[in-house]
């Protein structure tokens, strides 16, 4: 039953990613029509809050997803038993979400350094 | 008389193919050149037929890579000189041309294949409405015969050895369609398990393989949608 969760979990995180992988595309035609710079783009980024919002939920979303099909296409490609494949998977599911949120959180302005 | 050269495996899982020599006919099956090998080149040759006619399902193996019912391919319709023939695939090979069904077999015990009724004798016979959505559905699954086709076809099987396969849950998605079946639940607990219809990739090879033209794949994604179902707390299994 454990496996027909996280089934669950991948599908219906692909259902919920749908739209926002347009709503993706679109930003990201919108943002380069005009003359791509960094300081263009984070100009615009950085004064809606509605960037964030989106952006947060997308990366949590995309952890989720990737690492469980990563999982399964370890399991049957490579051979990787099911406990590495598992704790791969977390890893990757933490660094997903890692990168994701710094990302969002450059959006807003913010800076690690 | 022109020849065909027929290749056919010999030994276990460890062995290789041997190449015969058999004379071209008008008419003649994969599983025609398989018995006359048997009886006229050596007699050692070991593989499964019982009834020739497309019924019992007992002679599929590997022809040309995919796997047949060997008594219902016409070799002309191969359109090579060349015919390799190999046990069927995702099962471990006895000798020569024979698997071992057993894993198999059990993986259909594991998909909650057994039917189940509160009825006993003393009662009247079901009244099941042939038009009725569910019939259609299981009547739609239910003439699989056990070859084993679809399971030598699935490359998931070949992946992972737990999963169940396309035939053990062709039956399961015609027994839990089946009003009569009290164990609906315990058949969907397993086909929902771990080694269930989740790991299905909806390929479709069971589907082209299927000599009968029954559709696994559909039957598997019905399995899905209810698992899921259930699993949302909607529609119980």
């Amino acid at each position: 039953m454990f496996e027909m969760r996280l089934y669950l979990l991948q599908r219906l995180t692909a259902i919920l990613m749908l739209p926002m992988v347009i709503g993706h595309l679109a930003t990201i035609m919108y943002a380069t029509r005009s003359e791509l710079t960094a300081a263009s783009i984070l100009e615009r980024t950085q004064s809606s809050p509605w960037l964030v919002v989106f952006y947060t939920g997308f990366v949590i979303l995309v952890s989720i997803h990737a690492p469980l099909g990563l999982r399964k296409i370890m399991g049957e490609w490579l051979r990787v038993s099911p406990k590495l494949a598992n704790r791969i998977s977390v890893l990757l599911f933490l660094g997903f979400l890692g990168l994701g949120l710094r990302g969002v959180w450059a959006l807003t302005g913010g800076t690690m350094s | 008389m022109s020849h065909l050269t027929v290749r056919i495996w010999r030994g276990a899982d460890e062995g290789e193919f041997q190449d015969f020599s058999v004379p071209m006919r008008e008419n003649q099956t994969v599983l025609d050149v398989v018995s006359e090998v048997q009886r006229t080149q050596d007699q050692s040759l070991s593989y499964r037929f019982a009834c020739r006619v497309g019924v019992c399902g007992s002679c599929a193996m590997m022809v040309n890579g995919k796997p047949r019912w060997t008594c219902r391919t016409h070799i002309r319709s191969l359109k090579s000189s060349v015919v390799t023939i190999a046990p069927l695939r995702n099962m471990p090979r006895i000798k020569d041309l024979v698997t071992d069904m057993s894993g198999f077999i059990d993986k259909w015990g594991k998909a909650g294949n057994v039917f189940e009724s509160q009825r006993d004798r003393g009662d009247a016979p079901a009244l099941v409405d042939p038009s009725s959505p569910m019939r259609k559905v299981a009547d739609a699954a239910i003439e699989c015969i056990n070859c084993g086709v679809c399971h030598a076809a699935c490359d998931v099987v070949s992946w992972n050895d737990a999963y169940l396969g396309p035939a053990a849950l062709n039956r399961a998605w015609s027994l839990v369609n089946d009003e009569r079946h009290s164990g609906k639940k315990e058949t969907m607990m397993a086909a929902m398990g771990d080694g269930g219809c989740g790991n299905c990739h909806s390929q479709g090879n069971c589907m082209a393989a299927c000599p009968i033209g029954l559709s696994p794949t559909r039957s598997i994604a019905g399995l899905k949608k209810m698992s899921l179902m259930s699993l949302l707390g909607g529609s119980d299994a």
